[in-house]
């Protein structure tokens, strides 16, 4: 299936870009129109990947994220990748509760949340290369014909 | 984001008002540890009927003032949560550590 819009930002890894991101990524779904609570479960994901990024993958340091999306006529692929530290044990990560920097009082739900609000949550990453998470939603509400 | 805080008796409520992110989560802590090492704070309320956005970054808000309150032997309660943000809340089992209410005025009464 090829998309029908697709959007890539890139952003410096500043945490006030968190909203800027998912606020994109929220307004570039609402193309396809779909609900307010589909939209909101885009919204929460997107901003736990990119804080993932700027908080674990550049460790609140210098870095670009990019994030990418794919609109299909009833869908969204976003895609969030950094070029930083990388995750030694996806597994462990994906734990829910677990959490690298308790001492940042993080609750180590990102990865659960974003499992929880898409459909699929792929996660890649590489140590000292930098970590990609690609999330996929359906949105049950937006009817199948072409956009 | 915007924080307001009152006091009703040693209870000092923290009403959070816009978005809760990892971005402004680092000022609520700043303000809201401030106010309550102050000497009157016993228990915590934490309002959140005006956020229209949370993460999972709001649960660990949360869960250090919880544990800093109940270092002081006070309690905590939530109020105000609206649907949206009442999964995460569910996804991270918060709400077995302390009790949530409609609103302010009914937690104060329960505290």
């Amino acid at each position: 299936m090829n998309p029908i819009n697709e959007v890539k930002l890139e952003f410096v890894s500043k945490s006030c870009n968190e909203a800027f991101a998912r606020v994109v990524a929220a307004a570039f779904v609402s193309q396809i129109d779909p609900n307010l609570e589909e939209l909101a479960d885009v919204k929460t994901a997107v901003s736990e990947a990119v804080t993932n990024a700027i908080i674990h993958g550049y460790e609140n340091g210098n870095g670009i994220v990019k994030m990418n999306c794919k609109l299909y006529t009833n869908a969204v692929e976003i895609t969030v990748i950094d070029e930083g530290k990388g995750i030694e044990d996806i597994e462990q990560a994906r734990q829910p509760m677990y959490t690298s920097k308790p001492e940042m009082e993080r609750s180590g739900m990102g990865f659960t949340v974003m499992e929880s609000f898409m459909d699929e949550v792929e996660v890649i990453s590489e140590v000292g290369k930098g970590t990609t998470v690609k999330m996929y939603k359906e949105f049950k509400s937006v009817g199948n014909q072409p956009g | 984001m915007n924080l307001k805080l009152t006091n009703r008796g040693t209870t000092l409520i923290a009403t959070i008002i816009g978005e809760l992110d990892h971005h402004s989560a680092e000022h609520i802590i700043q303000k809201l540890d401030a106010e309550m090492m102050k000497s009157s704070t016993k228990n915590l309320i934490m309002d959140f009927s005006k956020v229209n956005f949370m993460d999972s970054s709001g649960i660990g808000v949360i869960i250090g003032r919880y544990k800093k309150i109940k270092s002081l032997n006070g309690k905590l309660s939530i109020t105000g949560i609206n649907d949206k943000i009442r999964r995460i809340f569910n996804l991270s089992g918060i709400l077995k550590l302390m009790p949530a209410y409609e609103n302010i005025d009914e937690a104060i009464k329960k505290m």
